[in-house]
């Protein structure tokens, strides 16, 4: 394509090392014991590794226009996927228990 | 005489069917029209094996207690029926066949985008329905078309593998298709062939092509994940060790809806144009119709939880689910009656193609509106997993799509093939099949009322009368269908010359030779005017 620009190898092999630096961050957090910490770094870490895989594998950082559109609304559309389904998950215990009119029976252990 | 001189020229010319000969010459082209033939000789196939086992249930439930087959091999028939006609029949059937062989030609252009592309989607649809094919000779899957966990990935003992494998599998050819008709379409137009000047064929399968490039990656990961949990132990979807048993579901859900859209839009864009060409006029709110394309296909993604009302779902989710459903109905409405009012007083003509349009607008509808019914919360408590559901879908994927495929087939068999199929035996087969249709399905609607519940091989006494009506309709049916696969074999050699324009249709499909030249186009076609461009009637003619 007219518009493609060529990337150095430079690029391509430091983004690697990133990669791979990143990776050894996270395999080494895992054996600190941080609690829900551990959590956030790790999801912080895959974050950054995929923002590097997408802009410089992918070469959304020298890509404008309908290529980065078409990015997004992938991610649009797993935004939807998401919130639609945490729309089930998060309100399941919304509903109340149905106590009935009878002396308490099983159907008080439901969710809390 | 004047025809035999007639046969000899198209004999004489070199065109996409005669450029050259032999197994090689098929298997490894890379003309879209090629491409085209050789799905629609695939998915032909892979309907007559679904259509086998719905005539095997047919007889089955003829007799309350059953009448041929076990439980168990009842449960496989219903569950290879789905899985090959929705993924092998009619996921490919408009795109793939009539989608490849129109959209370069609709737009001017010599081919799609990829062209290689194009032909490995085909390899790979073949390697999928190969896996099916072993699934089926080798015992069969009973989870049903659809997969649903913990049956799927705990207790079912066939071959969910195999089964699972071939849709998954079947996905990427789909993806590749999808991808290649949006770059066609972005990149192939001719000179002058602006977004508003497109046939809204092309505007429907764009928007089903972004549809099939956002929705079938998440059938492929929710397969997997099916897959993990089943061969790997991993807790995805049982809440024994983790999982939760909802998102199975929430996954193939997000994709299975969107699913009907990729069938059904590209038969909205068929009817488009069979309306237009059999009215001979524009059809009315062009730019409505092709922007609800897009409004379907956006808000297809937002209603998957009307499957879910009665799974645990919250009611929250529930409620919400409902209400987007009911917004799908505006678009749907847009289409059907922007076709109506370009019928109104238009110079309509009832070719075979017009009589499927018809039939199209009418079940079409039906199916919509019982669709309705089945979003409304408390409607869809009584009616859920009944036959009403199953009389409702076949509204909308045998009614409208087949439809639209069978209608959209006749229309450009003679761009296809140089050849004319006898019209009688045509409209003869489109009536046979839209009274066939309707006696299978309609009783089925009561049966689901009733409260007869799919998927048993078994039922109650009180719903015998009906379902040997059904029974009876699909044999209608069948023989409906059965009639076009012979009079369309016998019509590419005894069938009358087409000549490149039979139906004095517009559209730069019809500006080109039949059958069109390996290029579609001796030169590169400058579109000037607008899409159904038919000469408007004088007014006042009325006396
Ligand atoms: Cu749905």
């Amino acid at each position: 394509m007219a518009s493609a620009k060529i990337v150095p190898v430079r690029t391509y092999i430091l983004t690697f090392i990133a990669l791979l630096v990143l990776l050894g961050v996270t395999t080494g957090v895992a054996y600190i014991h941080l609690g829900i910490g551990n959590t956030v770094i790790a999801l912080v870490i895959a974050f950054v590794k995929m923002l590097l895989v997408l802009l410089f594998f992918m070469h959304l950082f020298y890509d404008k226009g309908i290529k980065r559109l078409a990015f997004a609304v992938g991610l649009l559309w797993l935004a939807i996927l998401i919130v639609l389904s945490s729309a089930d998950v998060f309100t399941r215990h919304w509903t109340p228990v149905p106590r009935g009119w009878g002396p308490d029976i099983s159907l008080q252990q439901g969710p809390k | 005489m004047s025809v035999a001189v007639a046969e000899l020229a198209t004999r004489s010319r070199v065109h996409y069917l005669n450029e050259s000969y032999g197994v090689k010459s098929w298997l490894l082209t890379t003309d879209h029209k090629r491409i085209a033939i050789l799905y629609m000789v695939s998915i032909t196939f892979m309907f007559l094996v679904g259509a086998c086992a719905a005539a095997l249930m047919r007889i089955q439930l003829l007799e309350p207690a059953g009448a041929i087959v076990q439980p168990e091999t009842y449960n496989k028939l219903f569950s290879i029926h789905g899985i090959i006609m929705v993924w092998f029949f009619l996921i490919p059937s408009i795109p793939a066949v009539l989608g490849n062989f129109l959209i370069p030609m609709m737009i001017g252009a010599r081919d799609v985008a990829f062209p290689k592309l194009n032909l490995l989607s085909w390899y790979i649809y073949i390697i999928g329905a190969c896996f099916i094919l072993y699934t089926l000779i080798y015992g069969g899957v009973d989870t049903g078309w659809t997969f649903y966990t913990p049956y799927s990935s705990t207790y079912s003992n066939s071959h969910v593998f195999g089964a699972a494998a071939g849709v998954f599998i079947v996905g990427f050819s789909s993806i590749l298709t999808g991808l290649n008709f949006i770059v066609t379409v972005h990149k192939m137009r001719a000179p002058g062939m602006t977004w508003f000047r497109l046939p809204l064929f092309i505007w429907s399968l764009y928007a089903t092509s972004i549809v099939l490039v956002l929705a079938t990656p998440v059938l492929a990961i929710t397969l997997s994940l099916m897959a993990m949990e089943r061969f790997l132990h991993i807790g995805i979807f049982n809440p024994a060790i983790g999982g939760d048993p909802l998102l199975f579901q929430h996954l193939f859900w997000f994709y299975s809806h969107p699913a009907v859209y990729i069938m059904v839009l590209p038969a909205m864009g068929v009817i488009s144009e069979l309306v237009a060409a059999y009215s001979r006029r524009r059809v009315y709110g062009y730019a409505f119709v092709a922007f609800s394309s897009f409004a379907i296909a956006l808000i297809a993604f937002l209603v998957w939880g009307h499957h879910m009302f009665v799974s645990g779902q919250s009611v929250y989710a529930g409620m919400v689910f409902s209400a987007l459903s009911f917004l799908v109905a505006i678009p749907s409405g847009i289409k059907v009656f922007n076709w109506t009012a370009t019928l109104y007083k238009g110079s309509n003509s009832y070719d075979a193609p017009m009589l499927y349009a018809l039939g199209f607008l009418g079940l079409f509808t039906m199916g919509g509106l019982t669709g309705l019914f089945l979003a409304s919360l408390s409607i869809d408590v009584h009616l859920h997993d009944t036959y009403f559901v199953i009389a409702h879908f076949h509204y909308i994927m045998v009614g409208g799509s087949v439809m639209a495929y069978m209608g959209g087939l006749h229309y450009w068999w003679p761009k296809m093939t140089g050849r004319l199929y006898p019209d009688k035996w045509a409209r003869f087969a489109a009536f046979t099949i839209f009274i066939g249709f309707n006696l299978t399905f309609f009783p089925q609607y009561i049966l689901g009322y009733l409260g007869m519940l799919r998927r048993y091989a078994v039922y109650p006494a009180q719903f015998q009368a009906l379902n040997v009506l059904s029974s009876a309709g699909a044999s209608i049916l069948g023989v409906g269908y059965f009639i076009p696969l012979v009079y369309l074999i016998w019509s590419m050699r005894y069938g009358r010359e087409a000549g490149p324009n039979p139906w004095r249709a517009k559209g730069l499909e019809w500006e080109t030779a039949s059958p069109p030249p390996r290029e579609n186009f001796e030169e590169t076609p400058i579109v000037t005017e607008e899409a159904y461009a038919y000469p408007t009637r004088p007014r006042a003619v009325r006396v």
